[in-house]
C-alpha cells in the first residue's frame, strides 16, 4: 500500500511538472538565479579565502643578525623564538644563502651585480624570518623580542642588529585589520545572499501553488489524505530544484572559464576555473542539495496553508 | 443515514445560515432540497461533508458524529460520499480518465481495480470516446458527467449533488437528472440541491423547502413551492 502510494505520488509529481510547463519553467528560472547566488557566494568565499591566506603568508618579521654572531648562537636564538606559542615558523637564512638569493633576484641587473662584486666581501647579514599564526600576533612577538635584553638590538650581549617590525608596523596592522574586515564582510554577504535566495524561491513556489489552490480543494473533497495531496507538490518542488541545479552547474563552467583571465590579473595565485573543476564534486553536492532542499521545503510549507 | 438535530450555524460575520434545522434522510432515499440563494442549502451540504462544523446541535452520518470528527478522519468520511458541484470541480491538468482514477487512488484501490472500473464508469455516463480529453476540451454536460463518474466510482453510500444542473442547458439537465435517478434506483442515497422547478417536479420524490435557514416544508412527493 505504501509503495503503491509512493509510486503514484512520484508519477503525479512528474506529470504535473510536465503539464504545468509554463509554471515549472518560471519556477526553474527563479531557482536558477537563487542557486546561482548560492554557488557564486560559495566560490567567491573560497576565492577570497585562498587570496587572504596567500596574503597572510607574505607577512613576516625579519630579524637581522649581527655579523659577529656564530652559527650556534643564531640557531639557539631560533630555538628560543620557536618556543613562543604565537609563532608558526622561524626560517634561518645564512649570510651565504642571503647573498645567493640576492644574486638570483638581480641576475638581470648588471650594475647591481657589478657593485656587489666590487665590494668583494659579503655585505648581507644573516636573518631569521618569523611567521606568526595570526597577523595580529606580530606586535606581541616584536614586543617580546625587544624586551629580552640579549635579543634586543643594540644591547651589549645582543647578536641582533635590527628587527624590521617597526618599519612595517603600519602596513602589517592595516593588513591584519583588512583581513579581519574582509572575513566578516564575506560571512555577512554569504548569509544575506543565502537568505535572499531562500526567500525568492519560497515565494515563487508559493505563487505556483497558489495557482493550484482550487485543485487542492478538489482533492480534499474527493477524499485525498494530506500526505497524498501534498506528495506530488513536494515531488514537483524537488524536480524544480534538480533541474535548476543541473542548469546552474552547466552555466557555471563557461562563466568560471571566462572569469579565469580576469581573476588571474587581479590575483595571480588563484584560478577560478581550476578551483571549480578541482572542487566539482563538493560544489555539485552543495548545489544539488540546496536545490532539492529549497524546492521540497518550500512546497511542503506552501501547500500546508491550503490543507488546513 | 443523515441526521440533523436542532442544528444552528452562525458565521463569524453574524449571518445565521441554519436556524434550528432538524431532519433525517433514510438509506436509499432521493431527497431534493430547494430554496432561494442564501436559504442555507450549501451550508447544509458543507456540514454533511465535514467541511464546516455546526455552531450548535449535532449532525451525524451513520454513526459518525460530524461535530466531533477529527480532521484526519475527514478524508475517510469523504470517500464514502460522492459529491457533484455546479462548477464541476475537476482537476484541470488531468484527463477525464485520470480525474476518475484519482478518486480511486485516494481510496487506496489497486492499479488493477482502477484499470477495470474507470472505463466501466465512464461508459455508464457515455464518455468512452472522450476518456483521454482534458476538462478544457469538454462541454458543460460532459464535464458534469465526468464529475458524476468520479462521484460514483467508489460506490459511495451517499451522493450529494449541489446544484448540479445550474450551469447546464435543459437537455443536459434532463440527462444529468436521469443519471442521478438511475444511481438512486441502484440503491444509493441521493441528496440534490436545486432551484430548478422542472427538475423537482419531474422527479416526483421527497422535497425539502428551505427559507432563511429554516425548513418550511417537507413533502414526501415533490412539489416546488416557492
Amino acid at each position: 500500500m505504501f509503495w503503491t502510494a509512493l509510486k503514484r505520488i512520484i508519477k503525479a509529481g512528474f506529470i504535473s511538472f510536465w503539464r504545468n510547463g509554463s509554471v515549472s519553467l518560471s519556477a526553474v528560472f527563479v531557482m536558477i538565479v537563487a542557486l546561482f547566488m548560492i554557488a557564486s557566494t560559495f566560490l567567491i568565499t573560497a576565492f577570497l579565502g585562498t587570496a587572504l591566506r596567500d596574503l597572510q603568508d607574505k607577512i613576516d618579521i625579519n630579524i637581522y643578525v649581527d655579523s659577529k654572531a656564530t652559527e650556534a648562537q643564531i640557531i639557539s636564538l631560533q630555538k628560543q623564538i620557536e618556543t613562543l606559542p604565537e609563532v608558526k615558523k622561524v626560517n634561518y637564512t645564512s649570510r651565504e644563502q642571503a647573498l645567493a638569493d640576492f644574486r638570483l633576484r638581480h641576475e638581470n641587473d648588471h650594475r647591481i651585480i657589478q657593485a656587489l662584486d666590487e665590494v668583494g666581501d659579503n655585505p648581507l647579514p644573516a636573518a631569521l624570518t618569523v611567521k606568526a599564526k595570526e597577523p595580529s600576533q606580530y606586535e606581541g612577538i616584536a614586543t617580546f623580542l625587544s624586551n629580552k635584553s640579549e635579543l634586543s638590538a643594540g644591547g651589549a650581549l645582543s647578536i641582533v642588529s635590527k628587527v624590521n617590525y617597526n618599519d612595517n608596523k603600519v602596513a602589517i596592522e592595516r593588513l591584519s585589520k583588512l583581513i579581519i574586515g574582509v572575513k566578516k564582510l564575506g560571512s555577512i554577504i554569504t548569509a544575506v545572499m543565502i537568505g535572499i535566495s531562500i526567500l525568492i524561491t519560497f515565494n515563487t513556489i508559493r505563487l505556483a501553488i497558489f495557482i493550484a489552490r482550487d485543485e487542492i480543494g478538489v482533492m480534499r473533497l474527493v477524499g485525498g489524505s494530506r500526505e497524498y495531496i501534498r506528495g506530488p507538490f513536494v515531488v514537483e518542488g524537488i524536480l524544480y530544484g534538480l533541474v535548476s541545479a543541473f542548469i546552474t552547474l552547466i552555466i557555471f563552467y563557461p562563466i568560471t572559464y571566462w572569469l579565469k583571465n580576469t581573476t588571474q590579473v587581479f590575483y595571480g595565485g588563484v584560478d577560478l576555473l581550476h578551483y571549480f573543476v578541482a572542487n566539482f564534486v563538493q560544489i555539485f553536492l552543495v548545489i544539488i542539495f540546496s536545490g532539492i532542499a529549497l524546492g521540497a521545503v518550500s512546497s511542503y510549507l506552501a501547500v500546508r496553508k491550503y490543507l488546513r | 443515514m443523515i441526521y440533523f438535530d436542532n442544528v444552528y450555524k452562525v458565521y463569524p460575520d453574524g449571518t445565521k445560515a441554519l436556524d434550528g434545522v432538524t431532519l433525517s434522510v433514510k438509506q436509499g432515499e432521493f431527497v431534493s432540497i430547494v430554496g432561494h440563494s442564501g436559504a442555507g442549502k450549501t451550508t447544509l451540504v458543507k456540514l454533511i461533508l465535514g467541511e464546516d462544523h455546526p455552531t450548535e446541535g449535532s449532525v451525524s452520518f451513520d454513526s459518525v458524529n460530524l461535530r466531533k470528527i477529527k480532521s484526519k478522519d475527514v478524508p475517510k468520511l469523504r470517500r464514502r460520499i460522492g459529491v457533484i458541484f455546479q462548477d464541476f470541480r475537476l482537476l484541470p491538468n488531468k484527463t477525464a480518465y485520470e480525474n476518475v482514477a484519482f478518486a480511486m487512488e485516494v481510496a487506496g484501490k489497486t492499479d488493477d481495480e482502477i484499470a477495470s472500473d474507470v472505463p466501466h464508469v465512464l461508459e455508464l455516463v457515455d464518455l468512452t470516446k472522450k476518456m483521454w480529453n482534458f476538462p478544457r476540451q469538454l462541454s458543460g454536460g460532459e464535464l458534469q458527467r465526468v464529475a458524476i463518474a468520479r462521484a460514483i466510482v467508489n460506490q459511495p453510500d451517499l451522493i450529494i449533488a449541489d446544484e448540479p444542473t445550474g450551469n447546464l442547458d435543459p437537455i443536459n439537465t434532463y440527462e444529468i437528472v436521469q443519471i442521478l435517478k438511475k444511481i438512486n434506483d441502484m440503491g444509493t442515497t441521493v441528496v440534490l440541491t436545486t432551484h430548478n422547478k422542472g427538475v423537482v417536479e419531474a422527479l416526483g420524490k421527497r422535497v425539502i423547502t428551505m427559507d432563511h435557514g429554516k425548513i418550511t416544508r417537507d413533502d414526501s412527493t415533490g412539489k416546488y413551492a416557492l
